[in-house]
């Protein structure tokens, strides 16, 4: 352990030195170095991420070094040009404050260092933008639960009003979804926006328009999947739970599991393996001075609230239904015991 | 606190012996449920509706009457959203999704979480009263800690929970039936006339101004109608799925989490009025040097008092992690501020020393119709918040212009 500590110090300093005195010389035989930039590391999901970012790095030779902002926006700033002084060539940016974090922008611009915004928009042109698509996350929502539900009384079960993703993804229902409605095939009965996305908030407002519509209600288009708990539980306070379709995203344990029960029709799954492979590969490429445009795959993205044109990558959300439960168990993203929990095995394959 | 007014004629209000601010709060309830009705068309009024109702009060119910205690003895709890994350996701994690498989049975979960609950409260009543902590600072940092301990517990839902638990929220099978509602009916109002009687008696014993008896009639009858009334919505109220295609309606029965923050709050107002421990705590908040020179032991009361706010925040965490079926990281986020609120409006004085929990509870419901209602005619979220601010802060406008009045007579 002891040595292999003095080895990797050793390999970073060597790498430092090499940085500052050799230049561009010496990239042949020094490693490339991308910087991670984390908001806040405590939470959970992002070990996920992190995993996939080393290990597309790893397959690449290329080193990994990261910073945590602990929340903190000014540390953020401070976080990155620590990276830059640390030899990354290009920095990986979870921003904590998407306007906060100009400063930082502005330094690594100055020192050429490409940045890729992850996850999270920071609208400046700089920056390479890598997502999920969420227009795309409503889209596959309403596909899934139209599959089911072609026709009748659709409740809209919406996220946070201040938030520009719950926008994103009501956009993509109602896009799927407008011709059915012009037709007159699906009707819009209700409509309620979530304060925070609490599932607390979604399970009350539920219940009132349940009360208002007199429980005729054949699907609720949820914008992810902790609502759709809210919504399914005051369905199955009126013993609607299973009849009604139900939509979600996130690809939550519960959620999965009220997939295999038939309480909830879709559950629109973000892989962020995939998200942090793509990242590690895309900061390479711009790291070696690949183009932003010339990157396979990129397209441009204006749809932030500023509508500033970036280069960007968008991933494809995969829609997890009753039919292909095994991706998720396949990735390992969720135990069979906890999908299975309480589901009839005759009607669901991979639980048998 | 009434003043006995032997000098002057007395007014009708003060022969019925009620209180003036409590009274503008049932006419305001009132007025908020009759123009609920009109606007929605009636169904803001129906069994249905009103059944909901009740059940989305109980998590805030069930905590407000403790907030009233703390806010009474010149403290503030800001954490209990916080604690109330905290507890819920020990309580699901334990029986659902418990290190290495190890699930207890949903009774064990529940009873580690309140314990914790208790502890924390414990807690915080210790560092303010013994090391002299502000409550506001010492809870603070407590909301801060314990919604930031509940991503550590869990990062992600757990759902679903225990069937068995899940009675606790309300849900299906989550009511008590026709029989049980009745007997809790006919045995509240029975309550109340014995506790109106020895009261009476006890008043008279001692010497103390005792409403007429027309009064006393009039109030106790009021009430036992409203209790009896309030049973028998609960009971018109069918079980979803009877009552339609021939399947003979069952009536519903009130639901479980109402039951719970009913003896709750029914507990808590006969502790103020009927206690050592709730007339210590009023002679705290009146003036805490003069309840310790009278030998109360301010500072073990004040951990008693927070204990007790914990114990009743982690049964509401029970009661809504059953609601929902789940707990999440956010659950109980910002609910401090509706449960003071809630307080507020009850007529409790933030610099302490006055409050009723029968105020309280009102101001509990009182926000939860709004909040209700609003949504029931399709209010959007974002303008939601703006009428609960109006309202809240007319309450208190009113509470301290009556307060205002009554000092100055």
């Amino acid at each position: 352990m002891k040595k292999w500590q003095l080895g990797a110090i050793g390999a970073l300093s060597l790498g430092l030195l090499g940085g500052v005195y050799l230049g561009a010389t010496a990239q042949t035989m020094d490693k490339v170095v991308v910087g991670v930039s984390w908001s806040n590391f405590q939470e959970e999901r992002w070990k996920t991420d992190e995993a996939a970012i080393k290990s597309a790095l790893a397959a690449a030779g290329a080193e990994y070094v990261s910073t945590d902002a602990q929340s903190s926006a000014e540390k953020q700033v401070n976080d990155v040009n620590t990276l830059i002084s640390r030899g990354a060539k290009a920095i990986i940016l979870l921003a904590q404050d998407k306007d906060a974090i100009g400063p930082a922008i502005e330094a690594a611009k100055a020192a050429k260092i490409p940045v890729l915004a992850y996850d999270r928009l920071v609208e400046d042109p700089y920056a390479y933008y890598l997502t999920f698509d969420n227009v795309e996350v409503g889209r596959i929502m309403a596909r899934e639960v139209q599959k089911v539900r072609p026709s009748g009384n659709y409740v809209f079960i919406r996220g946070d009003p201040g938030d520009a993703n719950a926008t994103f993804v009501y956009n993509g229902q109602i896009e799927v979804l407008s011709a059915a409605i012009k037709a007159g095939r699906i009707k819009n009965v209700a409509e309620q926006a979530t304060e925070g996305w609490k599932p607390e908030n979604a399970q009350r407002n539920m219940e009132q328009i349940l009360t208002r519509i007199n429980n005729k209600v054949d699907a609720v288009m949820s914008s992810n999947d902790g609502m759709a708990g809210g919504a399914v539980a005051a369905l199955a306070a009126v013993k609607l739970a299973g009849k009604v379709a139900v939509s979600g995203q996130d690809g939550d344990l519960g959620a999965l599991n009220r997939v295999a029960l038939g309480t909830q029709t879709v559950s629109v799954w973000k892989d962020s393996r995939a998200l942090g492979k793509s990242a590690g590969e895309i900061a390479l490429a711009l790291a070696k001075g690949t183009a932003p445009s010339a990157i396979k795959g990129t397209k441009v993205f204006n749809g932030g609230p500023k509508k500033v044109a970036m280069n960007s990558t968008l991933l494809a959300p995969v829609g997890i239904t009753r039919k292909n439960l095994n991706v998720v168990l396949d990735a390992k993203w969720i135990s069979k015991d906890v999908l299975c929990k309480g589901v009839n095995k005759v009607l669901v394959a991979v639980c048998k | 606190m009434q003043n006995a007014q032997t000098n002057r004629p007395k007014s009708l209000l003060a022969s019925l012996g009620v209180d003036i601010q409590l009274l503008t709060l049932i006419l305001a309830l009132v007025a908020v449920w009759v123009g609920f009705q009109i606007w929605s068309g009636g169904i803001f009024l129906s069994p249905r509706n009103l059944w909901t109702l009740t059940a989305q009060t109980a998590v805030v119910g069930i905590m407000v009457g403790g907030m009233v205690l703390v806010i009474v003895a010149r403290q503030i709890d800001l954490g209990v959203g916080s604690v109330l994350g905290f507890t819920a996701m020990i309580m699901a994690v334990l029986q659902a999704s418990a290190p290495m498989g190890l699930n207890l049975p949903w009774v064990l979960a529940m009873l580690v979480g309140i314990a914790v609950g208790v502890l924390i409260g414990a807690f915080n009543g210790y560092l303010s009263a013994f090391w002299g902590v502000p409550a506001f600072v010492v809870t603070l940092a407590g909301m801060l800690v314990f919604r930031n301990g509940t991503f550590s517990v869990s990062s992600f839902t757990i759902a679903p929970l225990d069937p068995t638990f899940q009675i606790l929220g309300g849900g299906i099978n989550g009511s008590i039936g026709e029989l049980w509602t009745w007997v809790f009916g006919i045995a509240a109002s029975l309550l109340v006339v014995w506790q109106t009687i020895t009261g009476r008696t006890r008043r008279q014993k001692n010497g103390f101004d005792v409403r007429p008896m027309w009064s006393e009639a009039l109030v106790l009858g009021v009430t036992v109608a409203l209790i009896l009334a309030f049973a028998a919505v609960m009971n018109s109220y069918p079980i979803p799925g009877t009552g339609i295609d021939n399947i003979p309606a069952v009536a519903s029965g009130m639901p479980v989490p109402t039951l719970i923050a009913l003896a709750v709050l029914g507990y808590l107002n006969w502790m103020t009025r009927a206690t050592r421990f709730g007339r210590y705590i009023f002679a705290i908040g009146g003036n805490p040097e003069a309840a310790n020179l009278a030998g109360i032991n301010v500072k073990m009361m004040m951990v008693y008092i927070f204990a007790l706010m914990g114990f009743l925040t982690a049964i509401a965490a029970a009661v809504q992690a059953a609601r929902l079926n789940s707990a999440t990281p956010t659950v109980g986020r910002d609910l401090e501020l509706t449960v003071i609120a809630g307080a507020v409006i009850g007529g409790t004085v933030l610099s302490g020393g006055s409050g009723t929990i029968l105020g309280a509870a009102l101001g509990a419901l009182l926000m939860s119709s709004l909040e209700n209602g609003l949504g029931l005619v399709g209010v959007r979220t974002e303008q939601q918040k703006i009428y609960l601010g109006i309202v809240l802060l007319v309450a208190v406008l009113w509470n301290v212009i009556s307060t205002r009045r009554k000092g100055g007579r």
